[in-house]
């Protein structure tokens, strides 16, 4: 296997003699307080005209050193901290390091408190990708969607509300299962949110699918092959847009995906329309995910026996989970101490923002945009 | 369990751990510690009973343990590189210890030869007591054997280890981060630089002797001319 992206990965600044008057070549800031960008992701384009040539990611503006946080606080006390990072889907979030200290300490949530959990990150994934649906659609010129997705996102996150009392960065799960039992009602409200919104997905389809606009500016736009994909460990809806049908929920499953039956949607051209599409099923399969777990909640404790100070022995785990942007690692190393010795967190942002060179070769500036929206970063998950 | 199906190798012996998996897509992953515990315990004792890093276990006396890892892989690489190499597992993940003179060889080959195609991440962990002090460590996945494998070894502060962005471009930004946060250079990378931290930022935050306060502390004093109240 060659290394189709080795070459291109690096873009040469250091030579001004073509920037100057005589040469077509410019460079150009964009960002970071960019309102494309979504957030404060700085991309110096290299243009030749109204073609990129290349590009360069300055990251690092949200950086809050998580990873050392993380050594000086306690396993328990970390907890919230991960909701922060990926804030738009802060649940999967939680998820992944709840999960990841729990293998580490071998101990296993109870199936109520799986089932809860799948409900909560479920929903929260279609919140992502109705958040991500808005403001990508909103980049490209149609601006109506982005009311749609947060007028339909806000039933998500009343139930969110209810069950822990936060919207957004919510920390709804504790190391060994949930600390709130659900609400009375909590079951109706899923149902009706089963219930309401699959209109609302046709909706935005009727908005966009076949809308001549949204075709031209998506189509053909930011391709990237299913090489190129692995080799730069894109994951997500991005790697699944372009042919691979790889989901961790279905590969490794972890909680309780696997008494689940859903499918994993996949595109074919690996372009910004099949990755649009691909998150659209996604949504569907989600509500279809959860309304099984709902139907099928079991009764029974929501914690599992996790000592009061938790304090897992000498080892190591990697554990990864399929978060909205795709796959979200939690490497842990722990010293047997209360505090966990390392944390190193495996962000689908970041790494997929690097593909971001590879897309958009020879597009248009305007295509940058559309690519970056794509990709359905969160700047709080690239620079932690 | 199906691994024959895609694998080059031939089919494992019989797994104490569920670890080694179907083709992608199948619903087997590296979960469920708990299960395997009691049968990781009887068969691969006897081969290695040194096993190193023995968990404390303060309250718990019998927590899992770190096993030797067999398989035709391991099996295939010990032939070849001998002592070199140590292969580990501990709650049903593989991880190889690797000698760093080994390192660009065995990345390599386990991409070409036993489709690791992916490289989910590479990071580092400073120990400062030891006389290497770091461990970097890659985890590598592979799409056709749906199978994760940590690669880990251990280099002194201010030896530098080889790039790996010819074998996975991905590695590009991931070691541009490892440098950023512990100062570990990586030999043959296109464009070493900072990625998270500013370009004149002082010291490599991630290292155990770095204090959270210090940089705070640095800045009221130059800025403010006062003691940081911190």
């Amino acid at each position: 296997m060659s290394s189709p992206t080795n070459d291109r990965s690096n873009l040469d600044l250091e030579t001004p003699d073509k920037t100057y008057l005589d040469s077509n070549e410019l460079i150009i800031n964009m960002g970071p307080q960019h309102p494309a960008t979504h957030g404060v992701l700085r991309v110096i384009l290299k243009l030749d005209g109204e073609k990129v040539l290349g590009t360069e990611c300055v990251i690092g503006y949200l950086h809050r050193g998580v990873e050392k946080i993380a050594e000086n606080r306690t396993y328990t006390m970390f907890n919230p901290y991960v909701d922060r990072m990926d804030y738009v889907a802060a649940v999967s979030n939680g998820l992944g390091y709840c999960e990841a200290v729990e293998k580490l300490l071998n101990v296993e949530a109870p199936p109520r408190a799986k089932y809860i959990r799948v409900i909560l990150t479920e929903l929260n994934r279609i919140a992502s990708h109705q958040l991500w649906l808005g403001t990508h659609a909103l980049d490209i010129g149609a601006m109506t969607p982005l009311f749609y997705t947060f007028r339909d996102r806000e039933e998500i996150l009343k139930i969110f509300e209810k069950y822990c009392g936060a919207r957004l960065t919510t920390h709804a799960f504790r190391i060994g299962g949930c600390q709130y039992e659900t609400y009375a009602g909590f079951e109706k409200d899923v149902k009706n949110f089963l219930a309401f919104f699959p209109p609302k997905i046709d909706e935005y389809e009727a908005l966009l699918t076949t809308n001549r606009i949204w075709l031209e500016r998506t189509k053909k736009v930011g391709v990237i092959s299913r090489a190129d994909c692995i080799a730069l460990g894109v994951t997500g809806p991005v790697l699944r847009a372009s042919g691979v049908k790889w989901d961790l929920r279905k590969a490794q499953p972890y909680e309780a995906y696997s008494d689940f039956d859903f499918e994993i949607p996949t595109g074919e051209n690996g372009d910004t329309y099949d990755r649009y599409m691909v998150r659209m099923i996604e949504m569907r399969q989600s509500l279809r995910i959860i309304e099984q777990a709902v139907n099928g909640i079991p009764e029974g404790p929501i914690m599992g026996k996790v000592p009061k100070v938790v304090k897992p022995p000498v080892g190591e785990i990697y554990h990864s989970i399929e978060a909205p942007k795709g796959e979200l690692g939690y490497f842990i190393v722990s010293d047997g101490s209360t505090q966990p010795y390392r944390v190193r967190v495996r962000p689908p942002s970041f790494v997929n923002l690097q593909a971001l060179d590879v897309m958009v070769r020879g597009l248009l500036v305007a295509d940058v945009v559309a690519v970056i929206g794509t990709l359905d970063i969160v700047l709080g998950e690239v620079d932690r | 369990m199906a691994e024959e199906v895609k694998s080059p190798a031939p089919p494992p012996p019989p797994q104490p751990q569920p670890a080694q998996t179907g083709p992608s897509g199948g619903p087997e992953g590296e979960q469920k510690p708990a299960a395997e515990k009691p049968a990781a315990a009887a068969p691969a004792v006897p081969a290695k009973p040194a096993a190193p890093a023995k968990p404390a276990a303060p309250a718990k006396p019998a927590g899992p343990v770190p096993m030797p890892w067999t398989s035709p892989l391991v099996e295939k690489y010990k032939s070849q590189y001998g002592s070199g190499l140590d292969a580990q597992t501990y709650l049903g993940q593989n991880y190889l210890n690797v000698d760093r003179s080994l390192i660009p060889d065995i990345l390599r080959l386990l991409r070409d030869e036993e489709q690791f195609d992916y490289c989910v991440d590479i990071t580092a962990v400073h120990y400062p007591k030891r006389e290497k002090q770091f461990d970097v460590v890659w985890i590598l996945y592979s799409f056709p054997r749906n199978q994760r494998v940590r690669v880990k070894t251990q280099i002194a502060d201010g030896a530098s280890i080889p790039s790996s962005v010819s074998i996975w471009p991905t590695a590009n930004w991931l070691e541009r981060e490892v440098y950023d946060m512990f100062g570990i250079t990586f030999d043959g990378h296109p464009d070493l630089k900072r990625i998270l931290l500013p370009d004149g930022w002082k010291g490599f935050p991630l290292r155990k002797d770095y204090g959270i306060l210090q940089q705070d502390k640095e800045w009221v004093q130059i800025n403010l001319g006062i003691e940081s109240g911190q």
